[in-house]
């Protein structure tokens, strides 16, 4: 009898990830913050000036970021840079991710094809 | 019970994927001679693939396309490189265009296969090699990936628009 669990190291995206990033970049102010943070990084008192809103609330905005992986933060002095993570290692991370899931699918769907082969070939 | 273990190098753009089988090497390869059967497994499950060519042989031709949900194809191609049965294959494997030929312009990636008997099972390692960061982008862009490309798509999006 087989089964088909496998165990999985270096796990790909998972859906809760996926529901982060999504959160995350469903929201103008996030998503302007990313922008700029990707083009090269300001501090979040600085990042503050550009919106009509409080501190706290653009922190609240950066937290959301933060748990997301789209960004980090990096102390300078009193300041908070914020950082997005745009290298081309953190890309080839994330595109190999993707084919490590597409292989996983793979490897699943050949276990089920042997499986029903049970008792045929050799 | 399959065991899979992943290894990526990000530097050297190289996925390793291996996998404990429960059959023998010999049933192994036939999932990988037989297009009937290599069908049933290259495409992800909602992008079901048909090998139209398959030439089994070193130097041989496959020609496939995979038919997305709205019924959209995408197309490719390998090339065997190397087979010693039942134990190891090398093929590149590329985009192709509309006409189902080799796309110019974009690189395939190389793929090594051993397959490797262990008791009655099969230790299967995949070694996936990739030449460039767009290469891996336009391969997945044939719509083989879910979930991931999405959000990064979204995040390429974001870097087009200028800030506010």
């Amino acid at each position: 009898m087989l089964t088909y669990n496998y165990m999985v190291v270096d796990n790909p995206a998972t859906e809760a990830e996926l529901d982060r990033i999504f959160r995350a970049l469903a929201d103008v102010t996030r998503r302007d913050i990313l922008r700029r943070a990707l083009r090269g990084g300001e501090s979040v008192s600085a990042l503050s000036r550009h919106y009509s809103m409080s501190l706290p609330a653009v922190q609240k905005h950066v937290a959301v970021l933060e748990r997301a992986a789209l960004i980090t933060k990096e102390r300078r002095g009193r300041e908070r840079i914020v950082h997005a993570d745009g290298s081309a290692i953190s890309k080839a991370v994330a595109l190999l991710d993707q084919y490590e899931a597409m292989w996983i699918d793979r490897v699943d769907q050949m276990v089920a094809i042997l499986a029903a082969n049970e008792g045929g070939q050799p | 019970m399959s065991v899979i273990s992943t290894i990526s190098d990000p530097e050297s753009l190289t996925l390793t994927v291996i996998a404990v089988l429960d059959a023998s090497p010999e049933r192994v390869w036939t999932l990988w001679e037989d297009p009937r059967l290599l069908e049933r497994w290259w495409g992800p499950p909602s992008w079901p693939a048909t090998f139209t060519r398959h030439e089994f042989v070193v130097g041989g031709e496959s020609r496939y396309h995979m038919t997305g949900p709205d019924g959209d194809a995408s197309r490719g191609y390998w090339q065997m490189q190397a087979i010693d049965r039942p134990n190891r294959i090398e093929f590149m494997n590329g985009l192709a265009g509309p006409d189902g030929e080799p796309m110019p312009g974009t690189p395939p990636m190389s793929g090594y296969v051993t397959l490797e008997a262990t008791g009655p099972r099969t230790r299967m390692t995949v070694v996936s090699r990739y030449t460039d960061l767009s290469q891996m982008e336009t391969m997945l862009g044939m719509g083989m990936a879910e979930g991931m490309t999405a959000a990064v798509d979204q995040i390429d999006g974001i870097l087009l628009a200028p800030p506010l």
